[in-house]
């Protein structure tokens, strides 16, 4: 390649890049610990693997969310319309005996929600964050409206009499959900190697640089929106797989996956555990199943009105103080052992005062992160003096 | 037919009544609002305890439900909504959407999840005949309330003081800030208008719409529907949007009930990919 009839020598350049690719693409020890960790419930927590089998569901759902929302920047609230596609398309396969065998249905089912993300994606190009919001609401209630109007669908009734075949005609699903939870993980993995080994491409990259300045991105010769219908095509594929993998493991689909709420609670799994970086969807989606979980046990009918608290404190206080302030106040309420009413005042009047004192919140949880870097900093310097290693600069 | 036409018509301007605080809220403060139905509901269960509980005449508890609303709004934005102004879209959602779930379960554990009456007094029951045509007294009453308040929103948006310090404040608040508009009291007298006319519109809307604590769920679409489709720079866009949906709503529902509720998303759906900054609205470039 010359340059002003100069030649220059990419080689190196390349290398390094190659290098650089290598070296992104490499798993750590907290990821491998990860996986090990989700192989070994297969095994120590056989009697939750029903629960588990949604988790793993609900993850491969944040996770796709995660590759738009995350990497590509675009804010959707109505990721349920691709997971949705693929429930009912893998329920209406298997109910009517048209692809018997599940990964084959699952492949079909993804490939038909792909197909739909295409198709509107087109829509999500133009105009600002809230004109995406209203376009991606739009086309989930309009598929939702479908769903419930159609014969095939079941209607309001949902989907029932859907008979799964063994998994690749050996693996029965059994009452136990084990088969079920060991299938969904297998699928998890998988389409998660494949979400890793894509971010951490050369149009991975291009897609963070998309994310961050749409405009000097085109510039510098990224063909923007071609690169945003990739990703949104493969979201929807991820999403609609998901949702046929919960076909088929509860062998039912209603209207609700369908719902606004499906959506809600996906962009809340995929902000609960940190956007643009894969696993952010994983541990969202662990970490509010077990919550609802958990505050579906202790208040049946009103466990939003703790999960609503989470939010909001969540975006005024910071993801990780927000957490832990709207943990402490529900806490205060059930130590306590307020009735339902109180707590609603107590918490109200709560988050009210919270809220005048912002200020002083903040400036008291930036005061603890301090501390706590420079502890850490300390740490990693008494490490590396100890294994005679020079700090790196700027670590 | 006409029949269909007026009940459209009403169906529109209800729409309106709600979806103006929003495009007070959304269209001039750029602040997504996902819990404005929420406040629509607080209108309406304000209406169910004066009327049905103290017995006040429904017409007195309209103005009531307008102020209280008014007055709750006040309080949440100065203490909440205040740290979320400069934020992304993304986050304005998440924190409405946490209120909205906050205010679902409150509503449900407080006042029961079955649906509620509000008692309509005798004189704006049945319908008057007007060439041939039947006219129900509660829609016309409704009617006339939305035009006044269209008229007097888009004076005082326009032509007052106010009007003029409210959109300096959105334009660029720093400039507003020193040229000695107060923006925060700005902001929140707006907010605060805003909420207490979802307020009214619950109130009026409670024997329509039907008064659930899902309502903001329920309704957030349409009112979103309405703001986004109108556009937002103005109030004769969301006016004439609610106007068109509620009418297409409405004759979409007695004519071809099969694709009664897709109607209104199509429109949406079009309109945003025709103009997506809204039909109504100048080319801003921001």
């Amino acid at each position: 390649m010359s340059v002003i009839g100069q030649q220059v020598d990419l080689g190196p350049l390349i290398a390094r890049g190659r290098a650089s690719f290598a070296q992104r693409a490499r798993w750590s020890v907290p990821e491998i610990t990860f996986w090990l960790i989700v192989v070994a419930s297969v095994f120590l927590l056989p009697s939750k693997h029903l629960i588990l089998t949604e988790i793993a569901i609900l993850a491969l759902f944040a996770l796709s969310l995660d590759l738009i929302l995350g990497y590509a920047g675009i804010v959707s609230l109505g990721h349920a319309a691709f997971f949705g596609f693929g429930a009912y398309v893998a329920g209406i396969l298997a109910k009517y005996g048209i692809v018997k065998e599940p990964v084959l249905a699952l492949l079909v089912s993804g490939l038909a929600a792909a197909v739909v993300g295409f198709i509107t994606s087109f829509l999500v190009l133009r105009g600002s964050d809230l004109t995406r919001l209203m376009v991606t609401l739009g086309v989930a209630l309009v598929l939702r409206e479908i769903a419930n109007r159609l014969d095939i669908t079941g209607g309001a009734d949902g989907l029932q009499g859907v008979v799964m075949e063994p998994v690749l005609g050996h693996f029965a699903f059994d009452i136990f959900g084990k088969t079920a939870y060991i299938y969904s993980l297998v699928v998890l993995f998988i389409l998660f190697v494949l979400a890793r080994r894509i971010v951490n491409s050369p149009f991975g990259l291009s897609l963070r640089s998309v994310h961050d300045n749409p405009l000097r991105a085109s510039a510098i010769g990224i063909h923007v929106n071609g690169r945003l219908v990739a990703i949104y095509t493969l979201a929807a594929g991820y999403a609609g797989i998901a949702g046929a993998l919960l076909t088929q493991s509860t062998q039912f689909a209603s209207l609700s996956v369908l719902d606004f709420e499906r959506s809600a609670d996906v962009m809340l799994m995929v902000i609960i555990g940190g956007t643009g970086y894969l696993y952010g969807g994983l541990i969202g989606a662990i970490l509010f199943k077990l919550v609802q979980d958990y505050l579906a046990n202790v208040t049946p009918q009103y466990w939003q009105f703790w999960l609503g608290l989470a939010l909001v404190m969540m975006i005024m206080f910071g993801r990780v103080y927000g957490a832990i302030i709207a943990a402490f106040i529900f806490g205060w309420c059930t130590v306590l052992k307020l009735p339902f009413m109180q707590s609603i005042v107590f918490t109200v009047v709560l988050v009210l005062v919270l809220g005048l004192a912002r200020p002083h919140v903040l400036s008291f949880t930036a005061k603890i992160t301090e501390r706590a870097n420079a502890l850490q900093r300390s740490v990693r310097a008494r490490f590396a003096r100890k294994s005679g290693e020079a700090d790196a600069p700027g670590a | 037919m006409l029949t269909i036409l007026f009940d459209g018509i009403a169906y529109g301007m209800l729409l309106f009544v709600v979806a103006c605080g929003l495009a007070v809220t959304l269209g001039l403060m750029n602040f997504v609002n996902l819990a404005h139905g929420a406040f629509a509901m607080a209108g309406g269960y304000i209406t169910v305890i004066l009327v049905n509980w103290l017995g006040l005449p429904f017409l007195a508890s309209l103005p009531l439900a307008f102020l209280f609303t008014a007055a709750i709004g006040l309080v949440l934005e100065r203490t909440l909504y205040v740290h979320v102004y400069t934020r992304t879209p993304l986050e304005q959602v998440l924190f409405t959407i946490g209120l909205v779930f906050m205010s679902v379960a409150a509503v449900d554990y407080v006042m029961g999840s079955q649906q509620q009456f509000v008692s309509i007094p005798s004189y704006l029951q049945g319908q008057i005949n007007l060439f041939g045509v039947g006219i129900g007294r509660y829609r016309l009453l409704i009617i006339a309330v939305c035009g006044l308040l269209t008229i007097a929103l888009q004076f005082s948006l326009s032509k007052t003081r106010f009007g003029s310090r409210l959109r300096a404040a959105v334009d660029d608040a720093r400039v507003a800030r020193g040229l000695g508009i107060n923006v925060n009291a700005v902001f929140a007298v707006t907010f605060a208008v805003g909420t207490g006319l979802a307020g009214l519109g619950g109130a009026l809307g409670a024997e329509i719409l039907g008064l659930d604590p899902i309502f903001p769920l329920k309704f957030m679409i349409y009112f979103l529907i309405v703001v986004t489709v109108g556009g937002t720079s103005s109030i004769t866009g969301p006016f004439i949007a609610s106007l068109v949906l509620g009418i297409g709503d409405v004759a979409g529902k007695y004519y071809v009930p099969q694709f009664g509720a897709f109607i209104i998303y199509i429109i949406m759906i079009v309109v945003l990919i025709w103009r997506p900054q809204g039909l109504f609205s100048r080319a801003v470039a921001k």
